[in-house]
């Protein structure tokens, strides 16, 4: 077995662990005062390459396999988790379906765009009726002629208020729904009838905003189809497909938050004193930096582990990624409230840290599925060994 | 313009430095490894260089197999290829034995300029930059804070005791770069430049290959050697004065302790 991490993704940490400690660290409590990151740090980004992490060479992205962008995303969690969400659409779920099931001449027009950050993208598959049952969706999309007319509301979209272009999932044909009625589109902002409903107030992730997207009479030219005519009611299968990937990067940003909230807590036991002593030095406060510690590095090498199983076989590994995100995003949390508890009062303050990361990361065991439904797709895994 | 960076791999400067058993030598075993600051400098100011009069950076450095990964960072920058001299004779070598070495790299580079770090943020010797130009006959401008270059001469600005001394030389020169993190703001290596930096040359070199003899520049031929090395002593903890004074009991207080257990006043 070989664990070494190849050199040119050792270097890729470092350049995102030094842009972290300089540049987005240092306003990271700004920002969630602000709720906004600076234009100025945005273009950082796009300098830097986050926006293209995941997206093929040929097409302006660095083309990282899913370890590659799993580490890119560990380090970039170490900070306010909004960052990391602004890059994430792009390389994410906002781009992925054109990635996977896009045609040449639609990965050729968007996905540079994307990379280079010069565009966002984002995903819209949730409606107010349709979340974890996302083929419930009600969003219609109609030929006429020579284009698609769409009509819907899709809510809680990530990035979803300055999105150029949406991956937007409309039912073409009601009588089939998941099982070939429902087609995936590429719609740019700029196409008649697409608005930006209301911007959501949320617990956490200040500085990164969701969304409600309308579509009245929105019109879609008939090539914006993903995957073009063949692909028309495959739209499920896509939106499953860029969903799984997304399962295994969720599980490293999940990581890299709780790495940053045990240096954290570390540092803090060792400098605050109760009763003439460090904390640190109490069994209580080192058996919670034992259980923290222990929990980031299994979930780590799970992390590592499926991100290297899919780069090396090409297979989805959709088992591996649902226990990826089910177990990293709950160990997330439970890291989370054991270090809220090491800092005591303080860690309940807005002044501290831990605080924000207590609320931003609860949201990693809602957002592109469920705790609940990731356990759905592994017990489903499980027994279909046993059929 | 053919310009040429010496770069060394130092530890990280928030990296946990222990002794190791021999008491002249640090534990390496956890250490994260960094270019030596200045070192980091003198590959930004190589790149604007490059970026005003074209030409191509080479980096030159010494030591394990670790230091390729320094050499590839500075290649991410946007260096154009990289030299490792990675020989066993040169474990213990002294400044000087090191300085030959990096000379006759540079002999065989043939470049206009030289631009390194005026100190290595590990041994602090301030000798690599200034021996290097002794052995190769070239002027040496130290402590730059500022570098223009027309092609056929270099001026620099350095620092003396918060004023500025403005130097000028003919090239072939080297610099020593001073400064901070806030003079030179070296760029980073984005991500697109580390994919670019694997496919960049990089040629791994003993010293045999730079024509050279182990017993001119080896740990036989070092004129110092280091004998030992200590810990800093520990900081006292900070005190805090007693909080049942009153504000004026606690400004005599605090004077009292400046002058007479602290004397700084």
């Amino acid at each position: 077995m070989d664990f070494n991490i190849p050199e040119n993704l050792k270097m890729m940490a470092n350049t995102i662990r030094k842009f972290v400690e300089r540049d987005l660290e240092p306003i990271s409590q700004q920002v969630e005062e602000d709720d906004r990151i600076p234009e100025e740090i945005v273009q950082k980004m796009k300098e830097l390459g986050l926006f293209g992490i995941s997206i093929p060479e040929e097409y302006g992205g660095l083309g990282l396999g899913v370890l590659g962008e799993c580490i890119a995303y560990e380090e970039l969690s170490k900070t306010n988790l909004c960052f990391r969400t602004r890059v994430a659409t792009n390389n994410g779920i906002g781009s992925q379906g054109i990635v996977i099931d896009g045609t040449e001449e639609q990965k050729r027009k968007y996905l540079p765009k994307i990379a280079s950050g010069e565009w966002t993208a984002c995903f819209a598959l949730t409606e107010p009726d349709a979340g974890s049952d996302a083929a419930a969706i009600r969003t219609r999309a109609e030929l006429k002629g020579d284009h698609w007319v769409i009509n819907g509301r899709k809510h809680f979209i990530t990035n979803g208020d300055i999105a150029d272009v949406a991956t937007v999932f409309a039912v073409t044909d009601p009588e089939k729904r998941a099982r070939g009625g429902i087609t995936a589109f590429i719609v740019e902002r700029t196409f008649p009838g697409y608005h930006v409903g209301k911007i959501e107030k949320k617990m956490g992730l200040r500085g990164s905003h969701t969304a409600e997207l309308v579509f009245e009479d929105c019109i879609v030219p008939r090539e914006n189809v993903i995957g073009g005519d063949a692909m028309i009611g495959q739209g499920f299968k896509t939106a499953m497909k860029v969903l799984d990937k997304g399962r295994l990067t969720m599980g490293a940003s999940a990581v890299g938050a709780a790495q940053k909230l045990l240096e954290l807590s570390a540092r803090y036991a060792k400098q605050r004193v109760q009763f003439g002593r460090p904390i640190a030095e109490f069994q209580a406060i080192r058996f919670m930096l034992a259980d923290m510690a222990t929990q980031i590095y299994a979930a780590r090498n799970m992390v590592y582990h499926a991100a290297w199983l899919r780069d090396t076989t090409g297979a989805p590994v959709t088992k591996e990624a649902a226990m990826v995100k089910l177990f990293c995003t709950e160990m997330v949390n439970r890291v989370a409230d054991m270090a809220v508890q090491i800092h005591g009062g303080m860690g309940y303050m807005k002044e501290c840290p831990v605080e924000r990361f207590y609320r931003d990361v609860r949201l990693m065991r809602i957002y592109e599925g469920t705790s609940e439904i990731q356990k759905l797709v592994i017990s489903r895994e499980v027994l279909k060994a046993f059929e | 313009m053919n310009i040429v960076v010496l770069l060394k791999q130092t530890p990280d400067t928030e990296s946990v430095i222990r002794i190791a058993g021999d008491g002249r030598s640090i534990e390496t075993q956890d250490i994260k490894w960094i270019i030596n600051p200045y070192d980091e400098f003198a590959v930004e100011a190589a790149l604007r260089l490059k970026e005003q009069h074209g030409g191509t950076v080479t980096i030159v450095s010494w030591g394990p197999q670790r230091v390729v990964e320094s050499i590839r960072t500075a290649l991410a920058m946007g260096a154009d290829k990289g030299m490792l001299i990675d020989d066993e004779a040169l474990e213990e070598s002294d400044s000087l034995g090191i300085a030959k070495v990096l000379a006759a790299a540079v002999q065989e580079l043939n470049p206009d300029i030289v631009l390194c770090g005026h100190r290595a943020v590990d041994y602090d010797h301030n000798q690599r930059g200034p021996m290097v130009a002794e052995l190769l006959g070239w002027p040496h401008l130290p402590l730059a804070v500022s570098l223009e270059c027309d092609g056929t001469t270099v001026k620099i600005e350095r620092p003396v005791e918060g004023g500025k001394m403005v130097v000028e030389s003919s090239l072939p020169a080297v610099v020593t770069m001073g400064g901070s993190h806030a003079v030179w703001n070296p760029r980073y290596a984005s991500l697109p430049g580390i994919m670019k930096a694997r496919k960049k040359p990089l040629d791994v070199k003993k010293l045999a290959d730079l024509g050279l003899n182990p017993e001119e520049c080896g740990s036989g031929a070092a004129k110092i050697r280091l004998v030992s090395l200590e810990m800093p002593p520990e900081r006292k903890p900070g005190r805090i004065i007693n909080g049942d004074l009153d504000t004026e009991g606690k400004a005599k207080e605090l004077v009292r302790a400046l002058r007479e257990e602290a004397k700084v006043i």
